[in-house]
């Protein structure tokens, strides 16, 4: 290892290291942005554009830095979803396996502590999942419904607003000293 | 193939997942049937939490909705006391304009029935001094009022006017030590002078002891003293002290014994008579008696003593007569003049003048209107 390497490597493996969460929180954080979800748009009506499953997904594939394990999570919570959807299991399912996937491979390469980047990322991951449901309704399921892009743009937006404060708050979750 | 899935787990995986997935989506689009298994776990797993969720929900906001609802109640409740205790106020406040306004229409009643010509006054301070029975009016020379002039109510004389400026003027109060009025008793018609001892009484002395006077008898004013006119009641006598050869009555003044907030100052006094020995004195509106008779024309002493009071009125009267006696028709006969002296006068009220009146007359300046006694 050269003096290069010496400079190098603190910041690459801050940069790579994965996080690790108690596997009670990736169950019931999750959880509770489902019934989040569920639930809250009840009273709020004007919180179902939160898609807070996805952004859960987002954020521990993104923290793992494992596409396995980003694709098994966003597996998990996609199912979850369809079970308590009108859908067939499966469709939120594909879609976040997906996102999970690809999430974590985006984190292999990229700061992901980053504000900014994890404002674009989170924004980018609900275009990417809105567009590819979309897609397999109609491809699949022969659903006839159209894909409004300025609507997804601006939940896209509002999505990506939340996330930023979310992600933080989650980020006290991590486990220390790993 | 194993080198193969350890180079690609990652992708090898993510295949898996999805065609996991898709084969799954494909079975329940070809069969038209749900995995109802896996949807019970997941709806079991998530709908006791969003139970408890709602429970708490539901209960919390049930508990702060009480909460703010007593808050509110007791905000509401203050509120309420507040707008209680101004009600309450506002309630005497109009208790008391109520009975302002009724001593207000009394006055306005009996100046209107009174052949007098009044001036309705209010009482707006009192004389200086610990012992001062002097208060100031609101009507002073420029509404008529002048030194000397008489201050009375319905129910009897209160005082008389001492001092007279543009815009008040001050009266001094028939308890007041130098005060003096010209009075006589209703049944023994027995005459004295009424004077303030600085007391609640007035004493009237000098009364002879031949005569009786009982207790309760009302006096009335004279008119002698030329400042209040005849037959304005003073009060019932109180106490009657016999001496050796003079007796002394007190008399409780009932005008002064309410309390005053507004008083008729005579600009103009005509006589009236004092009440017969039967006649009971009346302690709400006094209405002057008719003016007295002269007799020599019955008929005309009759209608002029059912006339309305005042001077003009009586003296339209007396031109009408005139004109029907002697077939003169007003404003129709040319060259022709009415010869008032050939009728015989009428019965004309007598008019009496405070003390300096006839020298005031001349310099007065014409009496304004009487004005509602009541002002805000």
């Amino acid at each position: 290892m050269n003096e290069f390497d010496d400079h190098l490597t603190p910041a690459m493996t801050s940069r790579t290291r994965e996080s690790r969460f108690r596997i009670v929180w990736v169950i019931l954080v999750p959880l509770a942005a489902i019934l989040f979800q569920v639930y809250l748009p009840r009273f709020m009506e004007t919180l179902s554009y939160l898609e807070l499953p996805l952004l859960t997904t987002v954020y521990f594939a993104l923290m793992r830095r494992q596409p396995v394990a980003g694709g098994l999570i966003g597996a998990s919570i996609g199912l979850v979803q369809d079970a308590l959807s009108q859908h067939p299991l499966g469709l939120f399912g594909i879609v976040k396996t997906l996102v999970g996937y690809f999430s974590a491979s985006v984190s292999q390469r990229f700061d992901v502590q980053n504000h900014g980047l994890r404002f674009i990322l989170s924004f980018f991951f609900f275009v990417f999942h809105q567009f590819f449901f979309w897609l397999l309704s109609r491809a699949l399921l022969g659903y006839t419904i159209d894909f409004n892009a300025s609507q997804t743009m601006i939940f896209a937006f509002l999505n990506a607003v939340v996330a930023v404060p979310l992600f933080v708050v989650l980020d006290k979750l991590k486990e220390e000293g790993r | 193939m194993e080198a193969f899935l350890s180079r690609y787990r990652n992708l090898s995986v993510l295949l898996a997942l999805v065609v996991g997935q898709l084969l799954l989506l494909a079975y329940q689009v070809r069969t038209n049937q749900d995995v109802r298994l896996i949807r019970v776990w997941f709806v079991s797993a998530v709908t006791p939490l969003a139970q408890l969720m709602e429970g708490t929900r539901s209960n919390t906001t049930g508990f702060v909705s009480t909460w703010l609802m007593l808050h509110d109640v007791q905000r509401e409740n203050e509120r309420l006391k507040q707008e209680n205790g101004k009600l309450k106020i506002e309630n005497n406040y109009l208790r008391t304009e109520l009975a302002v306004a009724e001593r207000a229409k009394a006055l306005a009643i009996f100046q209107k029935t009174s052949p007098s010509k009044t001036v309705a006054a209010r009482i707006i301070g009192t004389g200086t001094g610990i012992n001062a029975r002097t208060v100031y009016v609101d009507r002073g020379t420029r509404d008529g009022v002048e030194r000397g002039m008489a201050a009375i109510l319905p129910d009897g004389i209160v005082g008389k006017v001492v001092s007279s400026f543009p815009t008040a003027s001050l009266v001094m109060l028939a308890t007041e030590p130098s005060f003096a009025a010209s009075v006589v008793s209703q049944k023994s018609r027995m005459h004295g002078m009424a004077r303030g001892r600085g007391s609640a009484m007035l004493v009237v002395d000098n009364l002879s002891n031949l005569q009786k006077v009982e207790e309760g008898e009302w006096f009335f004013t004279t008119g002698e003293d030329r400042i209040f006119p005849r037959g304005m009641p003073v009060g019932p006598a109180h106490l009657i002290q016999e001496g050796n050869v003079v007796r002394e009555v007190q008399v409780r003044p009932v005008a002064l014994h309410q309390g005053l907030e507004e008083v008729l100052i005579v600009v103009e006094g005509v006589h009236g008579e004092i009440p017969g020995p039967d006649e009971p004195p009346s302690t709400e509106v006094s209405l002057l008696p008719p003016p007295p008779k002269t007799g020599t024309d019955d008929q005309t002493s009759t209608e002029n003593s059912l006339a309305p009071g005042t001077e003009a009125d009586q003296a339209i009267q007396k031109y009408k007569k005139l004109g029907e006696q002697q077939n003169f028709v007003f404003g129709t006969t040319m060259g022709r003049s009415l010869d008032a002296n050939k009728a015989p006068p009428a019965p004309k009220p007598e008019a009496v003048k405070p003390a300096e009146a006839p020298k005031a007359e001349e310099q007065k300046p014409p009496s304004p209107p009487p004005t509602p006694p009541v002002k805000q």
